[in-house]
């Protein structure tokens, strides 16, 4: 019998994954395949033709300008958060033990929370008769309420400050596999702490800000409720098309295919960065810092 | 890099950190006072001091169904989710057969797909096998999206058991069941454990998927929120969001408890 | 042999373990490769040998947690080959102790009777037995972590006999101890094997642990038994040059081997030595095959330069270039006429004098304690 098993190249283990793998593919996979199928046949309109939905997105100019904007928007969201997020994982290596672990509370409270609480908080906060606004009003420094709410600034705010635990995760996670021997050997060798840093701590610790600014830039891609409820109409991001083209129109077809459209771009940007990338990183971070 | 703190370098630092740790967490504080104002609308500061919101909530069936879905949801979540990943890591960290690299990608891949692209397949399949608006529907998808954290957590715990620890047992004279429930499970059970408690989140707090597939007959919290938040500006709403934000921290903290006792072992 | 009478009509018993033409490949590398073995009851094996050799390996198969890719393994006379691990009915002991740190030291030890299904007052009886026989009695209630390295072994050992186990497994179980806590258990092991008449397999790479606790050594070698055969008969009657080099010191002169009527030479280039009869005729030779003399330390003397040299023995002078003052002995290296370097060891009182760096000697030991191997490296 484990002559048996040998030639398989299974063992018993191995069976163990059918159930999970099994529950995903029925109430995960499917629904992306779905996706894929609805995409073309769910075809209505002037035009014709199973490729139809994807013709009507590349020839439509507001939908190619939302999907530069998408992209514009994910860009700046990643650089703000490396902006913010390397200082704070940084930050994170050097202060001593307790607070390294209260500056990680602090990171993974916000993580885990609703996203949805988060945004309407900024509402809350940048709404015309909100807090801000509110305050200023009150003061006097102002006379009129202040645009703060259904603009790129605030998309960008609630986006940021949901996606900044992602890109500190990763890099925490990366810097604190430095040795901090190197730093030290460096020192030795005379170089001065900022040198030190630049020289030997900054290129070891960019695989984590790589890692951080992928997964960063992938999610802000696909974010639907922040923009959503934070954006004005001149930064739509894809997701805002998809949901209207399901919600409102019922245009099946056009939803999925702009589905389609955001699945490729992600799994694009994923391979492109996967020549760049050590993915243990991403995920090693999630190990280690969950 | 024991260098003095006075230097203005370090101040620098410690002054941008400390304002990223405001501006990660103060922003989303403004919903505790606001749930307790005693006016009807949300101006700031908050007039009065009232905890009506928090009853509004517990007695209006729009909120009060919402907040119970959201609770059986999430525990329904938590333990499927649980026990589907804790055998899967259990299959892809022991078992060896082809395409594992694939599988692991797979089981993972929830992780890194667009919620909103996800949300829309649910919504056209589960519509056609007539499970949206339903506990089982939401809970479908939510135990896919959980499952990978469960995943995640139970393979890291399983790595760090000694191999020799089972193989022992079996000499003693325990089969493979009785190893993996003595020994295998007592001493992943710190990283099952959390990635239980990190299911349950994952659940309590999605919203994207929350709101394709809920109905007004059955939907969870986030969904009745999302629902309410463009239109009004009741402050139940921010009730709701400080009991939403209550749970998921004490949850966390729970999580970091039990991964802390971990690592002491 | 199986059960049944000896000519003498006595009972006899079955041997405790046979491994018959053994092997075990990982992928095309072949880690045991026919490997011969039978164990009688209450006897103490040890498998000795360098890493990779194989022991561990052999080990495991006995054990059951490998499967072996070709021949049988039976234990008091059953074939188990088809049986898992937990059918076997065996005690293992391993390096890094494998106590489940999750319980205590009497739940450890009580683990192996709740998986036979023994009664609860039984188990506490057993345990305490058990506890007692490894002398930690109050030591019960702590867990692995609160006890220290030697304390661990000796509780993995109550684990491992608490059940009666018919073969007591052991892979290098005193390695990660330090050398007076090792010397220690190893009295202990050996007091504990003989009052339980257990039959002990037993896994090192370490000679002189070997030679203490075992009653034969299996020389493992790339896969393969050496040599099989008591202390004794590997020091003193080595079957080939590994199994000489390996159990202690060993002098070694490589060359051929020219036959004589009775006895031989081994003849090197810059010379040749007297081989004895009865050594000449253990290996049985071919004239001119590659071969080595093999002389112990201790059994060289050291004289003066110009001290006559007899016929019964080989001779030669010889430089000292390494003195080490041990105490109860003294070992010298010292450097041929010929070239080469001889290690010897001289008890001190015997009469001998001392010597010094850069003394010139003469060296000489009786023919007949050389012992001749064939050199098929």
């Amino acid at each position: 019998m484990g002559r048996l098993r040998l030639a398989l190249r299974f063992n018993g283990w191995a069976l163990l994954v059918v159930p999970g793998l099994a529950f995903l593919s029925v109430f995960f996979l499917v629904p992306l395949a779905v996706i894929g199928l609805r995409s073309v046949t769910d075809v209505e309109g002037p035009s014709s033709g199973w490729l139809a939905n994807y013709a009507d997105f590349f020839g439509t100019d507001v939908y190619l300008r939302v999907l530069g904007n998408t992209f514009w928007i994910a860009a700046l969201c990643t650089v703000i958060c490396a902006g913010l997020g390397y200082p704070y994982a940084y930050l994170m290596t050097i202060v001593p033990q307790r607070f390294a672990g209260l500056l990680l509370i602090v990171v993974l409270v916000p993580f885990w929370s609703s996203p949805l609480v988060r945004t309407y908080a900024w509402q809350v906060l940048l709404r015309d008769t909100g807090v801000i606004n509110g305050f200023l009003l009150k003061s006097g420094l102002i006379s009129e309420p202040f645009p703060l709410i259904r603009t790129t600034f605030g998309v960008l705010l609630g986006m940021c400050q949901i996606l900044l635990p992602l890109m500190v995760l990763p890099v925490y996670a990366v810097m604190r596999q430095v040795d901090p021997e190197y730093t030290k050997a460096a020192a030795n060798l005379g170089a001065g702490p900022f040198t030190a840093f630049r020289r030997v701590f900054l290129p070891l610790s960019i695989p984590g800000l790589l890692a951080g600014s992928l997964l960063v830039f992938v999610v802000a891609l696909g974010f639907y409720i922040t923009p959503a409820l934070l954006g004005s109409p001149q930064n739509t991001m894809i997701s805002s098309l998809i949901a209207n083209a399901i919600q409102q129109r019922a245009d099946f077809g056009a939803g999925s295919a702009l589905g389609v459209i955001l699945l490729v771009v992600t799994l694009v940007v994923l391979i492109v960065a996967s020549r760049l990338i050590r993915f243990r990183d991403v995920f090693g971070s999630l190990e280690s810092e969950l | 890099m024991t260098d003095s703190w006075r230097q203005p370098r370090r101040i620098l630092m410690l002054g941008l950190g400390i304002l990223t740790a405001i501006f990660l967490v103060v922003p989303t504080l403004v919903v505790i006072p606001m749930s307790v104002t005693a006016s009807t609308t949300l101006t700031f500061p908050p007039e009065g001091f009232s905890t009506q919101w928090y009853q509004k909530m517990l007695t209006d069936p729009s909120w009060s169904n919402g907040l119970a879905h959201s609770f059986q949801v999430a525990i329904l979540t938590a333990l499927i989710a649980t026990v589907l990943g804790t055998l899967a890591a259990l299959g892809l960290v022991r078992g060896r057969f082809p395409g594992k690299g694939i599988v692991n990608a797979i089981m993972l891949s929830p992780l890194i797909v667009p919620l909103i692209v996800v949300a829309v397949g649910m919504f056209l399949l589960y519509v056609r096998w007539k499970i949206t608006g339903s506990l089982v529907g939401l809970v479908a998808a939510h135990v896919g999206l959980a499952m990978p954290f469960v995943i995640v957590t139970t393979s890291a715990s399983l790595r760090t058991i000694d191999r020799n620890l089972e193989m022992a047992a079996q000499t003693l004279g325990a089969g493979p069941f009785r190893t993996f429930l003595r020994v295998t499970l007592p001493l992943a059970s710190p990283g099952v454990l959390a990635g239980a408690l990190f299911a349950f989140m994952t659940s309590w707090d999605e919203v994207i998927v929350a709101i394709f597939l809920g109905t007004v007959r059955f939907r969870t919290l986030p969904a009745v929120i999302w629902e309410q938040v463009n239109e009004s500006i009741d402050p139940t709403v921010a009730a709701v969001s400080t009991t939403v934000l209550a749970v998921t921290t004490g949850v966390l903290l729970l999580a970091l408890l039990v991964r802390r006792r971990q690592s002491a072992q | 042999m199986t059960n049944g009478a000896d000519q003498n009509g006595a009972l006899v018993l079955p041997p405790a373990l046979v491994l018959r033409d053994l092997a075990k490949s990982f992928g095309s590398t072949p880690a045991v490769d026919g490997v011969n073995l039978e164990v009688r009851s209450g006897e103490f094996v040890t498998l000795l040998g360098p890493s990779g050799s194989g022991k561990t390996t052999t080990l495991r198969v006995i054990a059951g947690l490998t499967t072996q890719s070709r021949g049988t393994v039976e234990i008091g006379g059953v074939d188990v080959t088809g049986f898992p691990p937990y059918r076997r009915n065996v005690g293992m002991i391993f390096q890094n102790y494998a106590l489940f740190p999750h319980m205590t030291a009497a739940q450890n030890v009580a683990f192996p009777l709740e998986m036979r299904g023994v009664s609860r007052q039984m188990i506490e009886q057993q345990v305490a037995n058990a506890l007692a026989l490894v002398r930690l009695e109050n030591l019960g209630q702590r867990y692995p972590r609160q006890l220290s390295g030697g304390q661990q072994q000796r509780i993995a050992l109550a684990r491992a006999v608490v059940f009666n186990p018919r073969l007591l497994l052991m892979d290098e179980p005193l390695g990660a101890l330090d050398k007076k806590l090792r010397d220690a258990l190893q009295l202990e092991l050996m007091r504990i094997s003989r009052e339980l008449h257990a039959t002990v397999i037993y896994v090192t790479h370490d000679q002189e642990e070997a030679l203490i606790l075992s009653d034969r050594i299996a020389i493992f070698r790339k896969g393969r038994i050496e040599q099989l055969g008591t202390g004794a008969d590997l020091y003193d009657r080595p079957l080939t040059l590994f199994v000489a080099d390996f159990i202690g010191e060993a002098n070694i002169f490589r060359g051929r081997y020219q036959t004589e009527p009775s006895g031989g030479w081994l003849v090197q280039d810059a010379g040749r030595w007297r081989v004895g009869s009865v050594a000449a005729g253990r290996v049985d030779l071919m004239n001119g095959a590659p071969a080595a003399l093999v002389v112990r330390p201790e059994r060289i003397r050291l004289d003066a330069e110009d001290v006559a040299w007899s016929s019964l023995s080989n001779a030669t002078a010889a430089v000292v270039t390494t003195a080490l003052y041990l105490g109860s002995m003294s070992k010298y290296e010292l450097r041929l006429s010929e070239g080469g370097t001889v290690v010897v060891r001289q008890q001190t009182g015997i009469g001998g004098r001392e010597y010094r760096p850069g003394d010139r000697v003469s060296i000489s030991w009786p023919i007949a304690d050389g012992l001749l191997v064939a050199d098929a490296d």
